[in-house]
């Protein structure tokens, strides 16, 4: 390997920030050491969305990964887990999709009104600053998402997402 | 973030400034409790004191779970504290899923200057 700048070789890590901004509202914020057009490709193509949307450390694996990514077109994400016999599946449908700078969905794999998910791609000097919003339907929603220890789902999924959560963060607490 | 805080405090605030939920408070401290046994302990109605758990549940200091017909009441973790816990959870699965994703975006930067010289 050829010696370059170190900007090159090693990646930058930014902090993750996690904000709970209203009754409603949930953000995650995130910078990424590369251009909006480059990061936004990474949320809207299927096979490189597949690449980074469950790491290792959490066990979970896809096994289809469907995502028609334009206004209007749905997505299908079912993951499996060893700890849980049957898959989970995470659905909705594309609300707006402008290249390289937002992108909105809704989560529809639950019983009752999900969240709705923006996310924004601001792009500086060669970085890109990723907000993530959920915007849930009643401040209740949003509440039973916590109470539960989920996000998005319900009944059996909470449990399985529970502990997709949890052995997430053993693998995270080992590396 | 800090208005939303308020509003939560405000609602412990609210729901600990009534005499009698005050009183279910202690007396889930003691023991849980069923709704039935609650409204005979203060005198009330059914109704009556399932306003006032109510209350009590939405401000996160009471937690119920119906089995069968019946409808108990315990303590319920702090809302501040579990949402905080839970927050920390979610930014792990995030900052571990954006960990993958810092990777790929060196992939693409790469592979972007190999092939894409002609692109603007």
């Amino acid at each position: 390997m050829d010696k370059r700048k170190n900007s090159e070789i090693i990646p930058t890590t930014y902090p993750t920030t996690v904000e709970r901004k209203s009754e409603r509202e949930l953000v995650v914020t995130r910078t990424f050491n590369g251009p909006a057009h480059i990061v936004f490709s990474a949320w809207t193509k299927p096979e490189l969305l597949k690449r980074w949307w469950l790491p290792k450390s959490c066990g979970a694996s896809f096994v289809s990964c469907e995502a028609d990514v334009r206004t209007g077109g749905t997505y299908r994400f079912v993951f499996s887990h060893p700890s849980s016999e049957q898959p989970m599946s995470f659905f909705g449908r594309y609300v707006e999709v402008t290249p390289p700078s937002r992108l909105v969905w809704t989560n529809d794999e639950g019983e009752e009104g999900g969240a709705v998910t923006t996310v924004t791609f601001e792009e500086r000097g060669g970085e890109t600053l990723v907000v993530m919003h959920d915007l849930y339907p009643s401040q209740k929603a949003l509440d039973d998402a916590i109470a539960s220890g989920s996000t998005s789902g319900s009944g059996e999924q909470f449990e399985q997402l529970d502990q997709l959560l949890v052995s997430l963060e053993a693998g995270v607490g080992r590396s | 973030m800090v208005q939303y805080r308020e509003s939560v405090l405000d609602a412990s605030f609210a729901a600990l400034s009534d005499a009698t939920r005050r009183g279910v408070l202690e007396q889930l401290g003691r023991a849980d409790a069923s709704i039935t046994v609650l409204a005979e302990k203060f005198h009330m109605t059914l109704t009556g004191m399932k306003k006032h758990v109510g209350v009590l549940e939405q401000a996160g200091l009471v937690t119920t779970e119906k089995v069968g017909r019946v409808r108990t009441c315990k303590l319920g973790l702090r809302g501040l504290e579990k949402e905080v816990a839970w927050l920390e959870n979610y930014r792990q699965l995030w900052a571990a899923r954006f960990h993958e994703l810092d990777k790929l975006v060196e992939e693409l930067k790469k592979e972007e200057k190999t092939h894409g010289q002609k692109k603007k």
